[in-house]
């Protein structure tokens, strides 16, 4: 590898392009499906991106690597200087909520790898989803450098690039279909033990029809709730959850009564009582997970989430539970 | 310092405001503007308390109970007695939501 006499002592800088190769998309499809997650990992330090000058940008990233292909592939054409943070291997926006994207390490590597001696602007470009762990004022104090804030998405770097000015469109976070969709994989993948064990365990107790009830009450939670979330009804993730699986259980609670005629009353209520607690519940549990997936829920919202809905949730459990077993034991 | 929303915890005290811009430019949701060379909150509970602004102003303006808003993190946490959300908690979102790489984060 080539080698510049201002590394000497320092960090090698390693080279890097704009091209994904087929390992590499490969890598993103196993990310995206949560396969070996926390290997999705390139290594921190310095990365030259065609052939930087010391009149180039210096553009920070995290050590994840669909952050960093993000930033290297939307810059095909550019010649800048990567600086890649460690953050375990975590995205920017979750790492700057920990503070693994934050000050500390920005200013650490900076003096690390001799970014002063490399370039003759003191400007480091941050990603804007970066801003919640960095101290752009701290920044400057401890090593010279000030910040500054590019768009929110790779994608719209070379227009920021070319003035340094992101329009609001850049600068808001957007949480579009396609955004949700690529979450579902993973979601799905993450499930599908507990949901192939519970249906197990219902087809035991109850039957088929328990079983998929309990399945697609499931499915609306992982599938159909990061798809449908902004045209669901309410404003909280939980009770948009709750109206996802009240929906679901109609066919279900429509088909048990219609073909069990012979059921005691009592028992036909216990069972419909079974099916209007339980599947909610668990499509109204799910929705709530989603919150940490999104980039619209703030911590009080959550919290007040979890402080309402999760003891209706437990008595709803225990009483669709004690229903589902009455309708069981007594039913046949 | 003054809360804007019953919905989150932002606080902000125009007298303390520089009229920089900054907070405008780091919030992800568009809670500022700048208006006559002062921040004004357009948009008070669609914060999502991610601290940027805070972390980031010059002169104090702004204040946020700032964290993650994130369930699974904070139900995990309370089940396993740690502090939320600390680095030391890594949920399965964190390694593969889509604030990654391709999408919103660059």
């Amino acid at each position: 590898m080539e080698q510049d006499h201002s590394d000497v002592g320092r960090q090698q800088i390693q080279q890097t392009n704009s091209q994904l190769t087929w390992q590499n998309r490969l890598d993103h499809v196993l990310a995206r499906l949560g396969i070996r997650r926390g290997n999705h990992r390139v290594a921190p330090g310095l990365y030259r991106l065609g052939v930087p000058d010391a009149g180039s940008p210096v553009l920070v990233t995290a050590n994840y690597s669909l952050s960093f292909d993000a930033l290297r592939s939307a810059l095909a054409g550019h010649d800048a200087y990567l600086l890649v943070l460690d953050t375990n291997g975590v995205n920017v926006w979750c790492a700057a909520g920990k503070g693994t994207f934050g000050t500390d390490e920005l200013v650490r590597r900076v003096q690390q790898v001799g970014v002063s001696d490399l370039v003759s602007n003191r400007t480091l470009i941050l990603p804007q989803l970066g801003a919640s762990g960095v101290s752009a004022l701290e920044v400057r104090k401890r090593c010279g450098f000030g910040v500054e804030y590019g768009p929110v998405r790779a994608v719209d770097l070379p227009a920021y690039l070319k003035d340094h000015r992101a329009t609001p469109e850049m600068r808001q976070v957007r949480f579009d279909l396609v955004d949700r969709l690529t979450l579902i994989p993973v979601e799905v993948v993450s499930w599908f033990l507990p949901t192939l064990l519970l249906g197990a365990l219902l087809l035991l107790l109850g039957g088929w029809r328990l079983a998929s009830a309990a399945i697609s009450a499931m499915f609306a939670g992982v599938v159909l709730f990061p798809i449908l979330l902004p045209w669901l009804p309410t404003r909280d993730f939980t009770s948009k959850g709750f109206f996802l699986g009240g929906l679901m259980v109609v066919p279900f609670a429509a088909a048990a009564s219609a073909e069990s005629p012979d059921l005691g009353a009592l028992l036909r209520v216990a069972q419909m009582l079974a099916y209007f607690t339980l599947m909610p519940t668990l499509t109204a549990y799910l929705s709530l997970n989603f919150t940490g997936s999104t980039p619209v829920a703030s911590r009080t919202g959550v919290r007040y989430e979890i402080d309402r809905y999760v003891p209706v949730m437990a008595i709803l459990a225990v009483a669709g539970i004690v229903s589902a077993i009455a309708v069981a034991a007594f039913g046949r | 310092m003054q809360r804007v929303s019953p919905l989150n915890s932002l606080a902000f005290d125009p007298g303390l405001c520089s009229g920089c811009g900054t907070c405008v430019e780091v919030c992800p949701q568009g809670v500022f503007i700048l208006q006559d060379q002062a921040a004004v909150v357009t948009r008070p509970d669609d914060c999502i308390e991610c601290g940027a602004c805070e972390l980031n102003c010059p002169s104090a303006a702004i204040t946020v109970d700032s964290g993650v808003g994130c369930a699974s993190a904070m139900i995990w946490g309370a089940l396993s007695r740690r502090k939320v959300p600390g680095a030391s908690l890594v949920v399965p979102c964190c390694t593969t939501s889509t604030l990654d790489g391709s999408a919103e984060c660059t």
